[in-house]
């Protein structure tokens, strides 16, 4: 009985076309189309508002996709990937591509987008027509990537023409390759479509305090340099050396293939209130090459309500669904400065009033217009807590409170709980995807009641994530606080559905002693390769001796005793002590280091001495020559003990710092943690040693006593360790750090730090239990790490007698 | 210039041992052979598409293989990227290519190349 399904083909898969498909697909799309699309970009869809942290590093490409090219297949879509559609022939009612397909439509939508808008200024291109080396724009990841490249061959200086946006985000990117970056921009202020001139103004000055030069109300006319850009000449006749200049000055729609088969076209591809072009009822066009009622969009939100409109007609689900268009509001970070900015910048109507309040030196700037009560425009520079309401209130034009000071300050702010209730159901809470707060309700009554589902089902949170925390709170009140959690965030290792308690006490009650018997027993017997070495640790943490080792188990640092390095090869770090090492002990590091044409030495920020870039071939001979246990550099377990010269040497010395290093080292080496555990011990206050950053610490402190600090951290990031207690000796520092070990071992989760250990259980409790003994398991703790202690042998000295002849084959001989 | 199937021994299973994976080198190609815990054994090319990461040195559980630079996960039996990261690169094209091999009777590692003819001539 099934009518055959209509034909629908999309042309563009960026951010409104897979949008659009997915708002389609929601509407039971599957059942009505076969869906064809085209893209010409080589990747599924990515989150395109994303480029600007991909280029200043803070996200890495691999994050910012929203469709991975699976999803295309899972939904039936069938992707031409990397293919340009060249034309679309209406009367026989098909798109060519220009790989020489052919896909024929009943429907079609176009969304192709925009590309940079290039200014016509001289010298942009070689003789070929081609850019010239050195000239970008900033569109596409593929363009993200090039500009990437350049910088960092480059350094010296870029020069960024247009001071929007775009601009901005560009010059901060850049910045951060080491380049002196300069915006140029034609207008009197920065970002002139969302600020006022004294808004424009307060942003320049804190770009200048970045170190960004500003170049206002400059025309560039030229791009100088014979085969690679040199500098630019501006209408006023100066130059600006520079050595790559990144074009930001706009956008223009990619409307010409709507225009070739006879579309309407002004600045884009003209659309009716269903989004259909006017000239077609079977063509659809949606996105940044849509013109509705004379607006062209450049921002994704009311991308996405043309999506739903579009959707809605297409699929018959709403016959009646009308665009009226969007008004504006935009919430944005631009270099580290927040701000929001909506409607009009300037005063239009005798009957506009502006609230205003400035104070420059902190950057902070908030303008609004009001009229008749309701708000038409504004502007937020600096602090942005007022935004939410703001925005809101413009978008839906309801009156504004009596009291305008409440507009721009909270004066005695209302308690969070009344405000998500308040909160209108249709306000937009995530603003990159589009999600309101009555779609996160109905979700939480669909049944999705803990904050991860809900963001995995509504995408909401999943762009920028700056509202996660909103998501959250709406969720917790959706649940009337029965928020249930999400119960793998619990297990020890994603693989095997126990917490680490239960699990620890199954492994016991079954008598499991491998990673293999624990898959067999107590995971159906399904293998999860990325659960196998939290398992192997915890293995070894609790059977001590008796665990049965299964280096398959082990991540490859473990199995071979050095750490990977970028080209497949090792790197090797002798154990060292408290940093403390000796003539002889150099010269075998140096004669080692010369015999296997070790590429680099250096010494780590660990106080010992690396040998970068050895063959995994050269390691068991390296560490024979060597002689010097492992200093276990590579795994997630007890590292160093850093000191400071101390009361040996030191003229500000109370303590024996080296001697207590020497110690700790030697009790703890190789000892398996949930994570790594770094140690340092300082012989005072001074601290030289950053005994009070580390995840243990020990600090002389006058009196001959010493002071133990646990959950420091200073890498990526950082934290003053908690004191856990104050002990007289050397020895009591080795036992309660041996007993917080052990603690920490038993109930951290698998790749949780001290720094979160200690923040999540806090400092108190943790005393009580390691210095009060108030669970009364001092003595098992201590009992435990012995036996661990005990059962300690160095890999280095195992490995080199071969119980595995192949380990350390790079390559295995073939053997006929 | 057409091609034809071509078996190559390798050596002994037992170089092996169960859940890793080893290297080798036929016809001037690189090889990761991957020997899994209940006994498959797979092969795929030797570096992986990301940073050309030695798979065979990576994590292996059922027939997924963790590639030990920056986690990107295939299954050994296809060829085919199973983490989102993955499976999202090059638009798709990062499926590994899979080798047909078998263990014999002599449970040794039997592979079968794809050489061109000429190739075969030389041997
Ligand atoms: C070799 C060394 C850098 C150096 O040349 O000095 C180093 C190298 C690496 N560090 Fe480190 N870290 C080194 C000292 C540090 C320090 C300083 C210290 O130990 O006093 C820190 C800050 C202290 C801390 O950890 O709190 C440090 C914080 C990190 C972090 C951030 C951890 C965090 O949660 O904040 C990582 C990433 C991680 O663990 O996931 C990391 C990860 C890494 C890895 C293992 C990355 C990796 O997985 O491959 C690097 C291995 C490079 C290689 O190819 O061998 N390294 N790393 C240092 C070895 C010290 C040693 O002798 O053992
Ligand atoms: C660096 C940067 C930062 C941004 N930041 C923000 C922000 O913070 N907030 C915000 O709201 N907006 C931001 N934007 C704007 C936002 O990204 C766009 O509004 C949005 O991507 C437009 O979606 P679209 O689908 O219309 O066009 P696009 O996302 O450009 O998608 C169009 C796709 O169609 C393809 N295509 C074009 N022609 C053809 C053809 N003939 N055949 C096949 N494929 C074709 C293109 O290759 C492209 O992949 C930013 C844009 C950039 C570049
Ligand atoms: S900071 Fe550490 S992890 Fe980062 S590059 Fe340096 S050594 Fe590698
Ligand atoms: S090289 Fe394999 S994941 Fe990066």
């Amino acid at each position: 009985m099934s009518k055959k399904k209509k034909n629908l083909v999309v042309i563009g898969n960026g951010m409104a076309g897979a949008r659009t498909v997915e708002e389609i697909l929601a509407r039971r799309g599957n059942d009505l189309f076969d869906i064809t699309m085209f893209g010409d970009e080589p990747y599924g869809n990515y989150n395109r508002i994303l480029l600007s942290n991909v280029l200043n590093g803070s996200q890495q490409e691999q994050e910012i996709f929203l469709n991975p090219i699976e999803w295309y297949r899972e939904n039936n879509i069938t992707l031409h990937v990397g293919v340009y559609a060249e034309s679309i022939l209406r009367k026989s009612r098909c798109v060519l591509g220009a790989d020489g397909s052919i896909e024929p439509y009943d429907k079609l939508i176009i969304a192709t987008g925009s590309r940079s808008y290039v200014p016509p200024v001289d010298g942009l291109t070689l003789p070929d027509g081609q850019y010239k080396p050195g000239v970008f724009v900033f569109r596409t990841l593929d363009d993200c990537r090039e500009i990437a490249e350049y910088a960092k061959n480059t350094r010296g200086r870029a020069a960024i023409i247009g001071g929007g946006l775009l601009g901005l985000e560009a010059a901060r990117g850049l910045q951060n390759y080491g380049l002196q970056v300069d915006v140029i921009h034609r207008s009197q202020h920065l970002m002139n479509q969302q600020l006022d001139p004294q808004a424009g103004a307060i942003l320049k000055s804190t770009m200048e305090q970045m170190g960004i030069g500003v170049l206002l109300g400059k025309n560039t006319t030229a791009i100088l340099g014979e085969d690679r850009v040199t500098g630019l000449r501006f209408a006023d006749g100066s130059v600006l050396q520079c050595d790559m200049v990144v074009m930001a000055a706009g956008i223009k729609p990619n409307a010409e293939i709507g225009q070739r088969c006879g579309l309407r076209v002004q600045r884009a591809m003209i659309v009716d209130n269903q989004m259909r072009s006017l000239d077609d009822p079977d063509i659809y066009v949606v996105g940044e090459c849509a013109q509705h009622r004379g607006h062209v969009y450049g921002l994704v939100a009311p991308l996405w309500e043309q999506a739903k409109v579009l959707a809605d007609h297409i699929t018959g689900a709403n016959p009646t669904a009308a665009y009226h268009g969007s008004k504006v509001a935009t919430k944005l970070k631009v270099m580290g400065v927040e701000m929001a900015a909506m409607g009009i910048t300037e005063p239009v109507d005798e009957r506009d009033e502006i609230v205003q309040f400035t104070e420059p030196r902190k950057g902070t700037y908030k303008k609004l217009i009001i009229r008749d009560g309701r708000l038409v425009g504004g502007i937020l520079l600096g602090d942005i807590s007022k935004a939410a309401y703001l925005m809101q209130a413009f978008d839906r034009n309801t009156p504004l409170p009596e009291d305008r000071l409440t507009l721009l300050f909270d004066i005695g702010a209302p308690s969070k709980k009344i405000t998500i209730e308040e909160m209108p159901a249709d306000m937009q809470v995530c603003n990159c995807n589009g999600v309101s707060k009555g779609v996160i309700m109905s979700c939480v009554k669909a049944g999705k009641r803990n904050p991860k589902a809900v963001m995995e089902a509504t995408r909401a949170g999943l762009g920028c994530g700056s509202c996660k925390s909103i998501v959250t709170e709406i969720v917790e009140f959706a649940c009337g606080g029965e928020v249930e959690e999400d119960p793998s965030v619990h297990y020890y290792v994603p693989g095997v559905p126990l917490a680490k308690p239960e699990l620890i006490k199954a492994c016991f009650e079954k008598d499991l002693k491998s990673v293999s018997a624990v898959f067999r027993e107590l995971a159906g017997g399904k293998e999860d390769p990325a659960s196998k070495p939290g398992l192997a640790s915890l293995l070894n943490t609790i059977w001590a001796g008796e665990y049965e080792k299964e280096p398959d188990a082990r991540f490859i640092n473990e199995r071979v005793h050095a750490n990977i390095q970028k080209d497949g090869t090792f790197s090797v770090v002798p154990q060292m002590a408290g940093g403390v090492t000796n003539p002889a002990e150099l010269r075998r590091i140096a004669d080692v280091a010369e015999k296997y044409n070790v590429p680099m030495v250096k010494l780590t920020g660990g106080q010992r001495i690396d040998l970068l870039g050895v063959k995994k071939d050269d390691l068991p001979k390296i560490w024979k020559d060597l002689g010097i246990p492992s200093g276990h550099a590579y795994g997630k377990s007890y590292r160093t003990c850093k000191s400071c010269v101390g009361s040996e040497f030191c003229r500000f010395g109370v303590g024996d710092s080296t001697t207590l290093a020497i110690k700790i080292e030697h009790k703890f080496k190789g000892i398996d943690t949930p994570h790594k555990v770094k140690m340092a011990t300082a012989g005072c206050p001074r601290n030289c040693s950053e005994a009070m950053v580390k995840d243990i610490g020990a600090v002389a402190v006058e009196g001959g006593k010493w002071e133990i600090y646990v959950g420091g951290a200073a890498g990526a990031h950082v934290r003053k360790g908690d004191i856990l207690c104050v002990v007289d000796s050397h020895e009591e520092v080795l036992k309660y750090s041996a007993r917080f070990m052990q603690y920490y071992r038993e109930n951290a989760k698998y790749l949780e730090r001290t720094y979160g250990f200690v923040e999540r259980l806090g400092i108190e409790k943790i005393r009580a239990v390691v210095v009060d003994d108030s669970d009364g398991i001092a003595a098992r703790l201590d009992a435990a790490i012995e036996a661990s202690i005990a059962a300690y042998r160095d890999p280095w000295q195992e490995a080199y007698t071969a119980a595995r002849p192949t380990e350390f084959a790079s390559l295995l001989p073939v053997i006929q | 210039m057409t091609a034809t199937d071509l078996e190559m021994t390798l050596g002994p299973l037992s170089q092996i041992p169960p859940g890793e994976g080893r290297n080798f080198e036929v016809a001037g190609e690189r090889v990761a052979v991957f020997h899994t815990r209940s006994g498959g054994v797979f092969a795929v090319q030797a570096n992986c598409p990301h940073k050309n990461g030695p798979l065979a040195d990576g994590l292996v559980g059922g027939t997924t293989v963790i590639c030990p630079l920056h986690a990107w996960k295939f299954d050994v039996s296809t060829g085919e990227p199973t983490s989102f990261t993955a499976s999202q690169a090059g638009g798709g094209s990062c499926k590994l290519k899979t080798y047909a091999v078998r263990v014999d009777e002599n449970q040794r590692i039997v592979l079968t190349l794809q050489v061109p003819e000429m190739v075969e001539a030389v041997m």
